[in-house]
């Protein structure tokens, strides 16, 4: 069994979240932020785990919140992509910056 | 023993560096479909850190849901909406060097804040295992309530999905 030290692991997850917070500002493409969006889930259930693993007096805690992370990810992505390809058919784009609609 | 203890930490510091650079990738890149295959390393890396963090489970269901399902679903929304020619197309705004630059300080101030936080690392729970059956058992019991919100949330996700994505009928709007 490996023992990482806790603040290693939080500050890699703190490091991937940080890149899915860059992408997600930074991304023109409304798919590329949802993907970013999901890097960001994915950094905060490693830090659930980590917790989970390391402090928690009742260690399934974190991991069934992690699983309801996942859950409430894939219906996210799911529900998100929907608009993008109903918007696609509407709009002919997937740029955010070109999807103006109710801006004045 | 001494010497494979050591490189297994050496593998998961490696693991954990090649997640970031896959991150990068996601954001960095120009063609979306590189991000998506991207994003699937990274997912597969995560699973792996999990594993070293003993919640096996979760890897299984990592790789099963997120790099089986989500990671699908997303190619398929990048085939349907994207040509996959047209890289030439910018794909970041004009944002970045000030978005770098408050990432920069949320990353400096949440890792000054990190190091310095004492952590109630308790022996009892990193001796403790969980068991598949410990989680169901937790799942039906404590946590019954936040699991049945759970799928109702995704019943409902999952219709709106479908009423979104359908094709209007036109016969249908008289």
């Amino acid at each position: 069994m490996i023992v990482l030290p806790l603040p290693h692991i939080l500050i890699f997850s703190l490091l991937l979240f940080a890149i899915g917070v860059y992408g997600a500002l930074v991304r023109r493409n409304i798919i590329g932020i949802l993907i970013s969006i999901e890097l960001m889930l994915n950094a905060a259930n490693i830090n659930l785990i980590a917790f989970s693993k390391y402090t928690s007096l009742s260690p399934e805690t974190g991991q069934i919140f992690a699983l309801f992370v996942i859950a409430i990810a894939a219906t996210a992505a799911a529900v998100g992509l929907a608009i993008v390809l109903a918007l696609y058919r509407v709009r002919k784009t997937v740029q955010a910056n070109e999807v103006n609609l109710l801006k004045w | 023993m001494e010497i494979l203890n050591w490189m297994a930490k050496f593998g998961t510091y490696a693991v954990m560096a090649g997640i970031l650079i896959f991150a990068l990738g996601v954001v960095t890149l120009r063609n979306l479909f590189h991000c998506a295959l991207c994003l699937a390393a990274a997912l597969i890396g995560t699973a792996v850190i999990y594993v070293v963090l003993q919640a096996e489970y979760l890897a299984a269901i990592q790789i099963l849901l997120y790099v089986g399902a989500v990671v699908t679903l997303i190619i398929f929304a990048i085939m349907l909406t994207e040509h996959l020619a047209e890289t030439t197309i910018r794909q970041n705004n004009s944002q970045s060097p000030l978005a770098i630059a408050g990432l920069l300080g949320f990353v400096a101030l949440l890792t000054a804040l990190i190091l310095k936080t004492p952590w109630p690392i308790t022996q009892t729970a990193l001796k403790a295992k969980v068991s598949v059956m410990g989680l169901g058992k937790a799942l039906m019991g404590a946590y019954a309530f936040p699991f049945e919100v759970i799928s109702i949330i995704l019943i409902a996700a999952l219709i709106g999905t479908v009423v979104i994505a359908k094709k209007d009928d036109p016969e249908e709007r008289s």
